[in-house]
């Protein structure tokens, strides 16, 4: 993913995203549907905030694999500032859905079946910051945490798309709930909502971009 | 077939009544115009975490290429 430190283009497309992301998802017209009212609109905020997070993981367990392969430490901090950024997006997605949830479920935390995975996906990621912050030498260090992300991705993704859905969960797309496809349906809510997929991605991926290459700049200090 | 049309009909006007059902949603608010100074808002805290990124950016550029020169020396 070395276009995260290396093109800019980008940044200017996450900035013109977000910028109609505010506009269009306050301004458009939404579906007028009970219980959700006008908090619709958070699945312009809320939601991305969760694919940002899934696709900076993805990143990161592709450098990950990189590192095992070239055991450049390089790829290692690309991998573990991914994982910054995603926690940082993940965290904010429970905060935000906590918010959500308290309107339109009665309580900040009703033990949602997709809630309790995401927070326990968060869990495995802090421990992950633990794991890293335990370890001392270099190569050891990131070899170990290498096998933990990729292994911690592997658990992320049933965790989060495939046990809220044996069960029943106040989540849309739960418990045989059709997902995204009541909203889909309407084609206002899409349009804003898949630019802002990209764009709030995007955000991620930048501030990534700069804490991997102040990591870049402070590992090539200390290794003059 | 009377039957099956009237179901049919039935089921479509039953839909219809189903979206009209009125959903309590921010109307007077927005005819306000209120709902702009929100926006206003969010988007001048949207524009300061931009400059700032951008000034990051561009802080971070300086200090690479301040090693590669030295690399070169």
């Amino acid at each position: 993913m070395n276009f995260l430190i290396r093109t800019n283009w980008w940044k200017w497309l996450t900035m013109f995203l977000l910028t109609y992301t505010v506009v269009g998802g306050l301004l458009f017209t939404v579906p007028r549907l009970p219980i959700l009212n006008e908090t619709i609109r958070n699945l312009h905020f809320h939601v991305p905030m969760w694919f940002g997070m899934i696709i900076l993981f993805a990143f990161s367990v592709f450098h990950s694999v990189k590192y095992l392969s070239s055991k450049d430490l390089v790829q290692d901090l690309f991998s573990k500032e991914l994982i910054n950024v995603g926690v940082l997006f993940g965290i904010l997605g429970i905060i935000t859905g906590m918010i959500w949830a308290n309107f339109t479920w009665g309580e900040p935390w009703s033990n949602d079946p997709k809630q309790n995975a995401a927070a326990v996906a968060l869990l495995i990621y802090f421990a992950y910051m633990i794991l890293r912050g335990s370890l001392s030498d270099d190569h050891q260090k990131a070899r170990i945490s290498a096998i933990y992300n990729i292994f911690a991705f592997a658990v992320l993704i049933p965790l989060l798309f495939i046990l809220p859905r044996l069960t029943d969960s106040l989540h849309p797309g739960s418990g045989g709930n059709p997902g995204f496809n009541a909203y889909d349906l309407d084609s206002n809510l899409r349009l804003v909502f898949y630019p802002a997929v990209v764009g709030w991605t995007f955000l991620g991926s930048w501030i990534a971009g700069i804490m991997i290459r102040v990591s870049l700049y402070q590992f090539k200090k200390d290794s003059e | 077939m009377n039957k099956f049309w009237l179901t049919i009909s039935f089921l479509i006007l039953n839909i219809r009544a189903f979206a009209q059902e009125e959903v309590e949603m921010a109307d007077q608010f927005r005819g306000e115009g209120k709902i702009y100074v929100v926006v206003a808002v969010i988007l001048i805290i949207l524009f300061g975490i931009f400059f700032t990124l951008i000034r990051l950016d561009k802080k971070i550029t300086r200090l690479e290429k301040e090693v590669r020169n030295k690399e070169k020396e």
